[in-house]
């Protein structure tokens, strides 16, 4: 038990200072900076541009070209935002979105 | 802290998300020998879910620690975007921001750029909420993982559909917030790229591109 403490703790030591690192280094080097016009309109388009990202990235481990060709991806893609089209409640998009896939992936494939 | 109620229903799509995908990584991380609370210990500390899979990675191939941590440098050199654009919104002091710039997922980060904070009390208890209800769903997922190991009865594979569906929810939100075509397809056009050229750093790659040209865009197009 012991070894594997010491073992870890510095890894996760490490692990946990780079990440703080890189999540606290925009605050540190422009600290007071906040009100720059131009980090003003990056705070604007920035979070647009990066929920388009992480929506592409989401899809960028579908395999489109094999079985099941990305369909039950596709298709609860498509009813959460339908969902939330017709009644905008986050909630209720993301659990409709999420059963549906989690039946096609486990009862229908 | 009555900022509470509206965080946590803010909060609820990420645990469908966190709790399945940290079991998954407390599972894989106790087959390597290693006891249940070290899984704990790294979603306190760490709390970097991309990072700490691959941390399984590296361990199980007994990788040194400088290579540690400079791949997790590498996965996790996004996060200095989204700080980027969170400097006006995390305006608090002392411990409080600190917890908040630690806890800077990319789900905190997608919740808290697209939320509106309740008009009664301080957005940043708000935020400070949200973060930590998704720390504490993240060390839940850890730990299960980790002490049930694969003997889990119920079958979760699929779950982790609510973190891309939260996403897409979100992206629906940011358009109705901005209502301006450029970001969108400036993002879309570099994460296409990105895709199909920078595969294993898509997303670094793709939020250095974007914000070069968010930048330009700025720069020679009147500033509005």
């Amino acid at each position: 038990m012991m070894a594997n403490l010491q073992e870890l703790l510095p890894v996760i030591l490490i692990m946990a200072g780079v990440t703080f690192l890189t999540r606290s280094a925009p605050f540190i080097l422009l600290s007071g900076k906040a009100d720059h016009p131009m980090l003003q309109f990056l705070a604007r388009y920035i979070p647009p541009a990066i929920m388009t990202l992480l929506v592409l990235y989401s899809f960028g481990s579908v395999e489109f070209a094999t079985s099941p060709f990305g369909l039950p991806e596709l298709t609860a893609a498509m009813l959460t935002v339908g969902t939330h089209l017709l009644w905008r409640h986050a909630l209720l998009s993301i659990c409709v979105g999420t059963a549906f896939y989690m039946v096609a992936v486990q009862q229908l494939i | 802290m009555h900022v509470l109620p509206a965080a946590w229903r803010a909060s609820l799509p990420v645990m469908f998300g966190y709790v399945p995908l940290g079991m998954a990584f407390g599972i894989l991380f106790q087959d390597l020998g290693y006891p249940w609370y070290l899984a704990t210990l790294m979603g306190l500390l760490v709390y970097a879910g991309a990072a700490q899979f691959m941390a399984v990675g590296l361990l199980a191939a007994h990788a040194g620690l400088i290579e540690i941590a400079v791949s997790t440098f590498a996965l996790n050199l996004r996060h200095v975007f989204f700080g980027l654009s969170m400097l006006d919104r995390y305006r608090c002091s002392g411990l409080k921001k600190l917890y908040l710039i630690f806890g800077l997922t990319d789900e905190t980060y997608s919740l808290a750029t697209s939320a509106t904070p309740p008009v009664a009390g301080d957005p940043s208890d708000y935020y400070f909420a949200i973060t930590a209800l998704n720390q504490s769903y993240w060390v839940v997922g850890c730990t299960l993982g980790a002490i049930t190991g694969s003997a889990v009865e119920f079958d979760s594979t699929g779950m982790e559909f609510a973190l891309t569906a939260l996403f897409l929810v979100l992206l629906l939100e940011q358009w109705k917030a901005v209502r301006t075509v450029f970001p969108f397809l400036v993002a879309a056009s570099c994460g296409l790229i990105a895709l199909i050229y920078f595969k294993t750093q898509m997303l670094l790659v793709s939020i250095s591109l974007s914000l070069i040209l968010l930048v330009l865009r700025y720069r020679y197009s009147g500033n509005s």
